[in-house]
């Protein structure tokens, strides 16, 4: 098994990281900056930043939270939110973010997925995925849960990775902010049919539920809840994983920052 | 002040994160487009994302490509991440063959998504632990106190085979397949992974680079 990733989530209204139930009744939960920081302190792999806003006013409060988490946080950061162009995306590239995530734009104009990839390359383009379940398997939403998209989640995970995607982030609607587990039908459907890496996102209470994403193939778990909270730190859950047998990164003896 | 450290600006890289991670370490870090500038480097750094005949088109339209060339002849210390590790060597397959800077013999190919009985995703993101190549000390080297096994950050979906084993530091178990993850030749030194990107275990081995 390769390396599982532990990504700490960080979503995002305007300066402050926020963060709600199903995608709603968002609450103030800290400050990015300090929020990455300590998030990079205890040992997370990956930061993301989602701005949960950028898409309905068609703004951007994300590049000077990435200006300033690049000075301090040296793991990869992917950015998302509000992404309508290769230029928006190179804009934040050029600050720091290492991969861009897309969702509404690339639900409106799915070719924005290839000439991202063509321009800085599949590895930095994550399609993002906010999935609620249906009668038959789940739908696509847009606007940070907000718009339905008529998009089967499942066809739309393998349409966007051949249009040039190199990483989905999978997000249950349902099961964000309620700290219940991840969607692991949700996660097993799409994972084990993708040729790229897969997040599993919203759920997450207790390291046990990331322990159900991976054997139900997600290559990464995102956190959020649980850590902003303080109930889990990212430690705990990595040396959980790792008493259970999950392969994930080792520093030796090598203090974190 | 520290060292200073001359990033190769050529619009195909992270270079705000690389700068960030040298100054981290004590360097003060500039960024250079033009060949004059290369010329003046004491410590030089090319980082890279994306494809490689794309890569190579931008050096070669600011004239970097030769440049390089003519610094590596210095034997002052060179450092290029990711792609700009692969463009070190003679060719790419990626999109046909596409020639590189060929100051390393061996070639870029892709991670096969078969092989070793696994099937394996492709690109390949994420932290993998690095192990000496043919049992190479790292003493002296740019992984000079990293302990073997210490996960580094890899995104990538190409691979260099170098022709010569003694330019190849460290090696890296993908699903059975095994990458050159370091290179060094002398003064000039590759990283397939990122170390700005690998956390305390990148900081040490930038450190290490800067102390050759």
């Amino acid at each position: 098994m390769p390396t599982v990733r532990i990504i700490a989530r960080l979503d995002i209204k305007g300066p402050r990281v926020v963060k709600g139930i199903r995608f709603e009744g968002l609450r103030v939960v800290g400050d990015p900056n300090e929020l990455a920081i300590n998030y990079y302190g205890q040992g997370a792999d990956e930061i993301i930043c989602i701005d949960t806003v950028a898409s309905l006013y068609g703004r951007n409060s994300l590049k000077e939270i990435v200006g300033r988490a690049v000075r301090e946080v040296f793991i990869p950061i992917t950015v998302g939110g509000g992404i309508r162009s290769v230029d928006d995306a190179r804009e934040l590239l050029r600050i720091g973010a290492d991969k861009i995530a897309v969702n509404t734009a690339a639900v409106n104009r799915p070719e924005l997925i290839t000439e991202l990839a063509m321009a800085f390359g599949s590895q930095c383009v994550v399609v993002s995925i906010q999935a609620k379940r249906r009668s038959h398997g789940w739908e696509a939403y847009t606007d940070y849960g907000r718009e339905h998209t008529g998009l089967d989640a499942l066809e739309w995970a393998k349409r966007a990775e051949e249009l040039g995607a190199g990483e989905i982030l999978l997000s249950s609607v349902d099961m964000d902010g309620t700290g219940q587990g991840y969607d692991i039908e949700l996660t097993r459907s799409v994972a084990e049919k993708a040729g790229i890496p897969v997040i599993a996102s919203g759920g997450m209470g207790t390291p046990r539920h990331c322990l159900e994403a991976i054997r139900s193939k997600a290559d990464a778990v995102a956190v959020a809840s649980s850590i902003h909270h303080g109930k889990n730190g990212v430690n705990d859950i990595r040396a959980f994983l790792m008493n259970a047998g999950v392969s994930v990164r080792q520093w030796g003896q090598r203090s974190l920052s | 002040m520290g060292t200073e450290v001359i990033i190769i600006d050529y619009g195909r890289g992270n270079v705000a994160s690389v700068a960030q991670a040298f100054e981290r370490v004590g360097a003060r870090a500039s960024l250079a487009s033009t060949p004059h500038k290369v010329m003046t480097a004491d410590f030089l750094v090319l980082p890279g994302v994306g494809a490689f005949a794309d890569g190579m088109a931008a050096l070669k339209e600011r004239g970097l490509d030769e440049a390089l060339k003519e610094y590596s002849l210095t034997g002052r210390p060179f450092l290029g991440i990711c792609l700009g590790m692969q463009v070190l060597f003679d060719k790419s397959e990626e999109f046909g063959n596409t020639p590189g800077l060929g100051l390393l013999p061996g070639r870029v190919a892709a991670i096969p998504r078969e092989g070793e009985g696994r099937t394996r995703k492709v690109p390949h993101i994420g932290w993998s632990g690095i192990n000496p190549a043919d049992r190479r000390d790292w003493a002296g080297t740019i992984l000079d106190g990293i302990v073997p096994g210490e996960s580094v950050y890899f995104v990538h979906s190409y691979m260099a085979l170098p022709d010569i084993d003694s330019c190849r530091v460290a090696e890296s178990d993908y699903e059975g397949c095994l990458v050159t993850a370091a290179i060094q030749e002398g003064a000039l030194a590759g990283c397939q992974f990122h170390p700005e990107k690998s956390g305390q275990t990148g900081l040490k081995i930038i450190q290490n680079f800067l102390g050759m």
